[in-house]
């Protein structure tokens, strides 16, 4: 349905593959997805995995949930590069272009009520989700989203960052999570004998300390990959 | 078929859609969500297996990989749309251009 928005832009619709060209590659994804199924059908119907390896650890690890065990724990150098990866992607997003100006105007009785409603909530929610990691299902990136999604909602409802605050405040922010996560990891070495292997009797403060900060940069980096520009 | 297996089959189809979508549809905004299609299945697929456990309790490790993967995908998705605006401003075209010598 192009309503023809001035006519120049090629909405792409024209240039999606012919018939036979489809037909073919049904035909060769089915049997792709067919071997893909048996495999999955052949596959034992009970596997305890790793489980075990992490029940067996629990108690070194500082938290009591095995999800939160494994991201800032037996995993951390994954967690840590994906914090990484999120600045790169930020990174990447600056580079392109500035933020576009977007809508000042202001926002209709709808979303500004739910956004005065909702975001005091959200912080509520995201400090609970966060503080719960240790032992339910909650953490960095679950208060992070919910923390970010605030910020979107907060950006929607017409609030702007205020300009003080743009500079490095911003750009601390961004890189708070990477930097606490590496300097810890960095800094007990010289005790633990490895990159981020925490001490178990300081793992569980250790851990509250990154995710902390990985919550606030993780919530900054969603709101400014949002607003899709340098600021 | 345990409830498992289902799961995983289901996210089997959803990569599947998602490939499918990714090579036929020229539009690049089709593409990168096809491409998330694609992802949705991959992490189902990872979340369904890890269920197999015989305690009941599913296995940690792919919940793990699974969440930090949500969350790169998000970003990765908004990188890919920043990209695809930066295209169409620089050259009015919404689709990749493969003929040659353009």
């Amino acid at each position: 349905m192009d309503r023809g928005s001035g006519g120049k832009v090629d909405r792409g619709g024209s240039q999606d593959a012919s018939l036979g060209f489809r037909l073919g590659l049904g035909v060769l994804l089915l049997a792709l997805l067919g071997g893909l199924g048996l495999a999955v059908l052949s596959l034992p119907a009970q596997a305890p995995g790793l489980a075990p390896a992490v029940g067996a650890r629990m108690a070194q690890s500082g938290v009591e949930h095995q999800v939160t065990a494994v991201l800032l724990n037996f995993r951390a150098y994954d967690t840590l590069l994906e914090l990484a990866v999120l600045l790169l992607a930020l990174l990447g997003v600056w580079s392109l272009a500035p933020a576009p100006r977007g809508d000042d105007s202001a926002p209709g009785p709808v979303l500004a009520t739910l956004g005065r409603l909702l975001a005091p909530l959200m912080i509520l929610m995201a400090g609970y989700l966060l503080w719960v990691g240790a032992q339910a299902p909650g953490g960095a990136f679950q208060a992070g989203a919910v923390l970010g999604a605030a910020g979107v909602l907060a950006r929607l409802s017409g609030c702007r960052l205020p300009v003080r605050l743009a500079g490095w405040p911003l750009r601390l922010t961004l890189v708070l999570g990477v930097l606490v996560f590496a300097v810890i990891g960095v800094g007990v070495i010289p005790l633990g004998g490895s990159l981020l292997a925490y001490p178990p009797a300081w793992a569980g403060g250790l851990i509250l300390v990154i995710e902390t900060a990985a919550t606030l940069s993780i919530a900054a980096l969603l709101t400014a990959l949002f607003l899709g520009g340098r600021p | 078929m345990t409830q498992a297996t289902l799961y995983a089959l289901t996210g089997l189809g959803l990569v599947g859609l998602g490939l499918y979508a990714l090579i036929v549809r020229a539009h690049l905004l089709r593409k990168v969500l096809a491409f998330n299609v694609i992802g949705s299945g991959v992490f189902l697929v990872l979340i369904g297996l890890a269920r197999r456990t015989p305690a009941g309790a599913p296995d940690p490790v792919p919940q793990a990989m699974v969440l930090t993967g949500i969350v790169v995908a998000v970003a990765a998705t908004a990188l890919a749309v920043v990209l695809m605006l930066r295209l169409r401003a620089a050259t009015g075209r919404i689709t990749l251009d493969d003929s040659p010598g353009d």
